[in-house]
């Protein structure tokens, strides 16, 4: 069995997460079957595409149950971007979408000068530069970790959800994924 | 906001960057795998990848360049040339790229846009401007439309667009400086990031793009010398503009 189970929801990129895992001599595999989701040491929930369309899928597939278990036995789960989004209570997105629930709080449309948010920032109070590209943004109390005034990541229990693309963040991003493993 | 970008861009032509002028004298100046990692571990923000060729039948050729850069590089990177339809975007976004770039489909169907952006998000969709005098020319520059620039701009914005890759067909290998008017009308007109291209011959030249833009596209001043992208960033920065902080591999 792969050490790390990437949450298949259909659309979107998949590789690049599974591509930096490799590169950390780890072993991956894109699927969203429960079982896999409960038995893996690690599952990350990427994140490219919509709210509504990931939500179907991940509901459709049983993906959505077995995430909410797997929170619940406090086992890790990382979500990256999207992935991170769809574990609040819900989002704006689409007219609004109702999500997985893990963690208090929303998901609202970015105001900022430019949107998408697209670039690489800082975050604090971890002081380490990671690559953004996002539209919405999370208002939570479950905040850890922050850029330029917005959420940048989220924890509760077992469950770490970051705004930025580890997997896109250079040696920073890979860093970051390697700790993340490590506690697994 | 973000931090100003850096991006090389490499032209690739049936499955190897080359390097030529207006298209021709085409010269083969490496392979893109090899060429991506050299820019990302030299400081590359980004990168951006542009099919030059972009025949039917040279499709799946760029799909497999994209699949070997994703799987080495950990940096984003934007595909263009030869993306007509929302499921040759899906290949190339599936293959691992960040982005699709735009140019001609988008002018043709600028409904593809939106369609795009709706499958993979904004993010996903740059449109590439070439812009003459005024208005916005196809066929690698060569080509005029009756589309004026500004509002083409906007428009592309409003369906979705999450960036614009905006080209001075005068500036670009002429490597005199981008051609900032352009770059400011613009990036004033729309409330999506915008990119500088053409004209990049010096650091000064780009410090001064990112001063009033959000990135700029750079070719033959890195390519010359790919070994020199550090020093060409560390001169950036000693014109006052912060770049992002390299971290060393451990």
């Amino acid at each position: 069995m792969s050490e790390v189970v990437v949450v298949d929801y259909g659309a979107g990129n998949t590789r690049s997460v599974c591509a930096a895992l490799t590169h950390l001599g780890r072993t991956s595999t894109v699927s969203a079957d429960p079982r896999l989701i409960h038995e893996a040491p690690h599952v990350i929930l990427p994140g490219v595409g919509s709210a509504r369309s990931a939500m179907t899928h991940l509901e459709e597939t049983g993906a959505a149950t077995a995430l909410r278990e797997r929170f619940a036995a406090d086992q890790p789960l990382l979500g990256i971007c999207l992935g991170m989004q769809l574990a609040l209570q819900a989002s704006e997105e689409d007219g609004g979408v109702k999500g997985l629930g893990l963690l208090e709080g929303i998901v609202v449309r970015l105001d900022a000068p430019r949107i998408p948010r697209l670039g690489w920032a800082l975050v604090e109070p971890w002081g380490e530069t990671f690559y953004f590209a996002h539209s919405f943004v999370a208002e939570s109390p479950d905040v850890v970790a922050t850029s330029e005034g917005l959420v940048a990541a989220v924890r509760r229990g077992s469950f770490l959800g970051v705004q930025f693309h580890p997997e896109k963040s250079d040696a920073a991003g890979l860093e970051f994924l390697a700790s993340c493993l490590s506690l697994a | 906001m973000p931090l100003p970008r850096l991006i090389p861009c490499l032209d690739v032509a049936a499955g190897r960057v080359v390097k030529g002028v207006s298209f021709v004298n085409l010269r083969d100046v490496g392979d893109p795998v090899e060429l991506a990692q050299h820019y990302s571990a030299g400081g590359a923000d980004e990168l951006v990848f542009l099919d030059i060729t972009a025949t039917p039948e040279g499709a799946g050729t760029m799909v497999h360049v994209v699949e070997r850069v994703a799987d080495v590089l950990e940096i984003p990177f934007t595909v263009g040339g030869g993306i007509r339809s929302v499921s040759d975007a899906s290949r190339i976004i599936e293959a691992g790229a960040d982005r699709v770039s735009l140019n001609s489909a988008a002018l043709a169907d600028p409904e593809l846009i939106t369609e795009i952006a709706r499958r993979f998000g904004s993010q996903a969709v740059v449109v590439a401007i070439d812009a003459g005098d005024e208005v916005v020319y196809t066929h690698g520059g060569r080509v005029a439309t009756d589309i004026a620039t500004v509002p083409w701009a906007v428009e592309a914005a409003a369906r979705g667009a999450g960036e614009i890759l905006l080209t001075s067909i005068a500036r670009d290998g002429q490597r005199t400086g981008f051609d900032l008017e352009l770059t400011e009308s613009v990036r004033d007109a729309v409330d999506i990031p915008v990119i500088a291209s053409g004209g990049a011959g010096s650091a000064r030249h780009v410090a001064d793009a990112l001063r009033v833009t959000d990135a700029a596209l750079v070719a033959s001043i890195v390519h010359e010398n790919p070994a020199g992208l550090p020093g060409l960033r560390r001169e950036i920065e000693a014109f006052g503009i912060v770049l992002r902080a390299l971290k060393e591999r451990t």
